[in-house]
């Protein structure tokens, strides 16, 4: 199983499932985080967390509690 | 003309919402490169040829289900007030995920006017929209718009006039408010928006982004990520004490050449001698100050400042201290609330709604004050002028700024521990989460806002001392000539307060200045300056030699100024913050705190460092 959280800079993978069910949840889908949905991580702030990825045209930064629990399919380089 | 149509600005964060209605009423909201600058409405009026117009500027919000406070605004309005019609504001360079809000707000809407904005960054970007397909597949107007170039603002004009006369009213759904649809309901209008999204965009170079990520790199990056956000820190702390320096004395001396004229007037006119110099040494000397101490700096730092705002670095200083906020166990998004803070603290606690989880939004405003807002800066700056910067021309410049920089950090350190205390004992709790949207880089107009934000401060520099310092000046003046048995009443509360005072480091006066200063920090040193004259006479001119050289006889020496920075730092929080604190929390306990927390690390930390000091001698 791969999860948003391991993604290294440069790669992309398509969302599969989010594994958050409080109001978190809707908040990820608002900013387009559905099922199949390209994402790529472009970052991660000085201590490493939290990590920027490019999901729709924009850059999100999301912690390592919010990566962890996002289910990921397809890792691209 | 008919009656006036009330019309709403919707959309996502960022996205020019409050340009456009900056353009279209005159008036002159805030903006700023960055998720949350406004989270309040606003609202205005304008008119065309045909209509009379009411707009409100909504907060941005991602989704018409709110997640935070600020966003519930937006939600609340379009439900419950249904205006005419509703605009909504879409950045060209993220479509895709703009067209949700829009999908969302057709369904309850009267009316919705799309709005493409930012079609100069797109165009800079090589992403062509295709308006027409767009307004065909969504079946609402859609015009194209350059929010800072107020001739492409006609467009929406005409649009607004047409749809208000001839749309139909869409009928309205009530979908959203049943939760059970909602997730299905959410993903369906992502998916709805992607399909509606294919073909509408063209991009000339798919990898458009790559600079804005270069940048991302250097100012994030593991290496230079926190050295750069010192030393952007510290070049603008330099540029405004270099630069406020001389207009600071050229203030000090047209307001003595006035004083002087003023004094002789008022001698003319043969008023008592009591009111000449209520008049005189009492407010207009306390005013003068204030403006000749405050305007320079401010009038220079916030330019600045608001230039970063606009480029969009603030969301980056976010991201990188979200990791040690974390440990705090609080949200990234306190870096942006503490920025504000450097403008006005009040402000800056009403800025925190735009953190979601109640604990850590009560967090980051009962630790705001260890900012130092626009009414402490200056005086923070006087001092150490005055006290700790050595050596002379570009030397003592520069000793400055680093002490200053110091002293600003300390403050951020403060903010940390205050934090760190509150999540360990009173607000414990785990971090929620963090996701903040970190905006393209995009120029600022430069001229344009320095030449608004110079305005802008002076204008509140101003507004503040006459509001302020003419009655304290007024009340001080008064308070240190009448007297009780051979003394001044002032000094006798001064002589009260000083045991306790010296223990931490400061005197009965310095203590009392804090005191009287609660209304405005800008009056503190006034104050100190009335107190320490008696009637309020300082010999010779007013300026900051001559206040250096009363401070020094009055026993001053580099622990006293030191001190007092501390506790210029860490006390309670002005009248105005207290108020808004009290509004934002509803709570008399947490506004209590907030008093009381960081006065009592003030005088910890004040006690301890002298403490310290007399140990060493
Ligand atoms: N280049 C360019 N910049 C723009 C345009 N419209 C707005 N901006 C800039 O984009 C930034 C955001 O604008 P705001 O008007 O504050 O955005 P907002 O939608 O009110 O944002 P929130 O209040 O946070 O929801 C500011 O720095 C503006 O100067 C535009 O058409 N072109
Ligand atoms: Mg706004």
């Amino acid at each position: 199983m791969k999860y948003l959280y391991d993604l290294k800079i440069g790669e992309k993978c398509r969302v599969d499932k989010i594994l958050i069910y409080d109001s978190l949840r809707r908040r990820l889908i608002d900013l387009g985080l559905t099922p199949d949905t390209l994402v790529e991580c472009v970052g991660q702030s000085p201590l490493g967390d939290p990590k920027a990825f490019l999901i729709k045209g924009a850059v999100i930064a999301l912690r390592y509690e919010v990566c962890k629990s996002i289910r990921v399919t397809e890792v691209l380089a | 003309m008919s009656d006036i149509i009330t019309v709403a600005l919707a959309g996502n964060p960022n996205v020019g919402k409050s340009t456009i209605f900056n353009a279209l009423t005159g008036m002159k909201q805030h903006t700023g490169n960055w998720t949350g600058k406004t989270v309040d409405s606003a609202l205005g009026y304008f008119k065309t040829e045909t209509h009379r117009y009411r707009l409100v500027d909504l907060p941005g919000t991602y989704s018409l289900i709110p997640h935070s406070a600020e966003e519930k605004i937006a939600r609340d309005y379009i439900y419950n007030e249904k205006p005419e019609a509703v605009i909504v504001v879409c950045d060209a360079t993220c479509l895709e995920r703009n067209l949700n809000l829009v999908l969302q707000t057709k369904k309850i809407a009267r009316r919705v006017i799309v709005c493409v904005n930012l079609l100069d960054e797109a165009k800079k970007k090589g992403i062509s929209v295709d308006l027409d397909l767009l307004a065909h597949r969504l079946g609402v107007r859609v015009v194209g718009v350059v929010a800072r170039q107020n001739k492409t603002i006609k467009n929406l004009l005409f649009a607004l006039d047409e749809a208000v006369e001839n749309d139909e009213l869409t009928t309205q759904s009530n979908d959203f408010l049943n939760y059970e649809l909602q997730e299905e309901l959410a993903i369906s209008t992502v998916k709805t928006a992607e399909k509606i999204f294919n073909g509408v965009v063209t991009y000339k170079n798919k990898n458009y982004q790559n600079h804005d990520r270069k940048i991302d790199k250097i100012l994030t990056s593991r290496a230079f990520g926190y050295p750069l956000m010192l030393l952007l820190l510290c070049i603008i702390f330099w540029i405004t004490i270099s630069g406020a320096n001389y207009p600071s004395d050229l203030l000090f001396s047209a307001f003595s050449w006035v004083e002087i004229k003023l004094s002789e007037f008022l001698n003319l006119i043969h008023l008592p001698t009591v009111i000449h110099n209520a008049l005189v040494f009492g407010i207009f000397r306390t005013v003068s100050f204030v403006v000749s101490v405050m305007l320079p700096p401010m009038a220079i730092f916030f330019p600045l400042f608001t230039l970063l705002e606009d480029l969009g670095y603030l969301p980056r200083v976010a991201y990188n201290l979200d990791k040690p906020f974390k440990k705090c166990n609080a949200c990234g998004k306190q870096a942006l609330t503490m920025c504000m803070g450097f403008g006005c603290n009040a402000v800056g606690v009403t800025g925190c709604r735009i953190i979601d989880s109640p604990r850590e939004r009560l967090l980051a405003i009962l630790t705001n004050t260890f900012v130092p807002c626009n009414g402490r800066f200056p005086t923070i700056i006087a001092i150490i002028t005055m006290f700790l910067a050595v050596g002379g021309g570009v030397l003592s410049s520069v000793s400055a700024t680093l002490i200053l920089t110091l002293v600003i950090v300390f403050g951020i350190l403060m903010t940390f521990l205050a934090t760190k205390l509150l999540s360990a004992t009173v607000l414990k709790g785990v971090p929620s989460n963090f996701i903040l949207e970190m905006p393209p880089y995009r120029k600022p107009e430069f001229l344009k806002v320095i030449i608004r934000s110079v305005l802008d401060r002076t204008v509140y520099v101003l507004g503040r001392a006459l509001i302020t310092a003419v009655p304290a000046g007024l009340v001080i003046f008064i308070m240190s000539n009448v007297n009780i048995s051979d003394k001044a009443l002032l000094l006798h509360c001064a002589d009260f307060l000083d045991p306790f005072a010296q223990l931490m480091g400061l005197d009965g006066v310095i203590l009392l200045g804090f005191i009287l200063g609660f209304p405005a920090n800008e009056i503190v040193v006034p104050i100190i300056i009335m107190a320490y004259t008696g009637a309020g006479i300082i010999s010779g001119d007013m300026n900051l030699q001559n206040v250096q050289e009363l401070f020094v006889s009055n026993g001053w020496d580099i622990t006293t100024a030191i001190s007092m920075l501390i506790f210029s730092l860490c006390h309670w929080p002005c009248a105005t913050t207290v108020l808004t604190i009290k509004k934002e929390t509803a709570s008399f306990k947490w506004t209590a705190l907030a008093v009381f927390l960081p006065t009592a690390l003030g005088i910890i930390i004040c006690m301890l460092f002298n403490l310290l000091i007399k140990l060493l001698h």
